[in-house]
């Protein structure tokens, strides 16, 4: 933020040659935006796949026989929870309680869990029917949309872990502020996309 | 923390977007809503499946919304306008993405793949 001011006598800089610092870290925050909007762009392609596919039953199963909306239900809340808690983490990280941090952490991290296991359930039960994702083309999109999902919540709280003992040993440092803040955006981010998904493919599809 | 890691080399502490209680509550309780309005119209189909489609994809759109202001706390101002920037050109790709292909495979499916019900002239597009 260097404005000068040019005089007559004074050449005229079109560059900004000083090297001005930057702190650490000042990028981050964007720079992972960006990565979930290349994330975006993954899910838009699954959700696009699905759109196409999602009616070709191979003469297999259909929605309405395979989704249980009241499962679906209790996932959606678990995955909501869990968003309300990982605010109140970001809301004792402002004022500086790194064991409010931490437990909050950690409630969100039982809610992704609860999630998973339910979605695990809901997989192995739809497997077991026969109704795998190799059974119709509606199946493999659905498998590979949801599943690509559920794996994103995975990592998500393998690094919600990570971030725990990052918490537990360094404190609310400037880096683990920035961690903290960049997994928000992450989970918030994945919630997101499961508001499509219970849309577009369960709500959508026991419709049809 | 008891003891900050201060910087000496006169770094700024960057700038990261202030969340508040009020903005997680009010963004939670709509989404509560958000969420079970859709769920109740599908389990209990009071209006027609036409109608119940229209209206649970108006109310995906609207949560989504809700969600990027409460909970991602994007506003016009963040990073200087290059969220909402980059936001804005995934979204356009994405439509493009969506629509083309949506438009395209159906123009496949029915081009290609004649129904016994339907007439074959429209069908394969045959000159008569």
């Amino acid at each position: 933020m260097s404005a000068k001011t040019i005089t007559a006598d004074a050449p005229v800089q079109f560059y900004d040659l000083d090297e001005h610092a930057h702190p650490e870290g000042y990028s981050t925050m964007l720079g992972f935006w960006i990565y979930l909007m290349s994330d975006c762009l993954i899910f838009a392609i699954l959700f696009a796949c699905y759109a196409v596919l999602g009616g070709s039953y191979a003469a297999g199963p259909a929605p309405k026989d395979l989704f249980d909306l009241k499962l679906i239900a209790l996932n959606t809340a678990m995955l909501l929870f869990s968003s309300i808690t990982y605010g109140f983490a970001v809301l004792q990280m402002q004022q500086g309680k790194v064991k409010g941090v931490q437990i909050w952490l950690a409630v969100t991290a039982l809610f992704g869990l609860a999630f998973l296991g339910i979605e695990l359930y809901e997989f192995h039960h739809l497997i077991e029917i026969g109704a795998g994702p190799q059974r119709s083309a509606f199946l493999s999109s659905f498998f590979t949309l949801v599943g690509t999902h559920g794996l994103h919540v995975t990592f998500g709280i393998i690094w919600l872990v990570t971030l725990m003992f990052q918490l537990s040993k360094h404190g609310l440092i400037a880096a683990n502020k920035r961690r903290v803040m960049c997994l928000s955006m992450f989970w918030h981010f994945l919630d997101v996309v499961w508001i499509g998904v219970f849309t577009f493919v369960y709500l959508m599809g026991v419709l049809r | 923390m008891s003891h900050d890691l201060h910087h000496t080399d006169g770094h700024h502490e960057i700038e990261m977007p202030h969340a508040s209680m009020r903005d997680y509550v009010i963004g939670f309780l709509l989404s509560v809503i958000l969420t079970a309005i859709p769920f109740w119209l599908v389990m209990t189909m009071p209006l027609s499946a036409g109608v119940t489609g229209a209206i649970i994809m108006g109310f995906a759109v609207v949560q989504i919304v809700v969600h990027m202001v409460f909970f991602l706390h994007m506003t016009p101002k963040a990073e200087g306008g290059w969220s909402l920037t980059s936001l804005v050109f995934t979204i356009i790709v994405v439509v493009i993405m969506l629509a083309g292909s949506l438009w395209v495979m159906h123009h496949l499916n029915t081009n290609m793949m004649p129904m016994p019900h339907e007439p074959t002239s429209q069908v394969t597009g045959q000159v008569l």
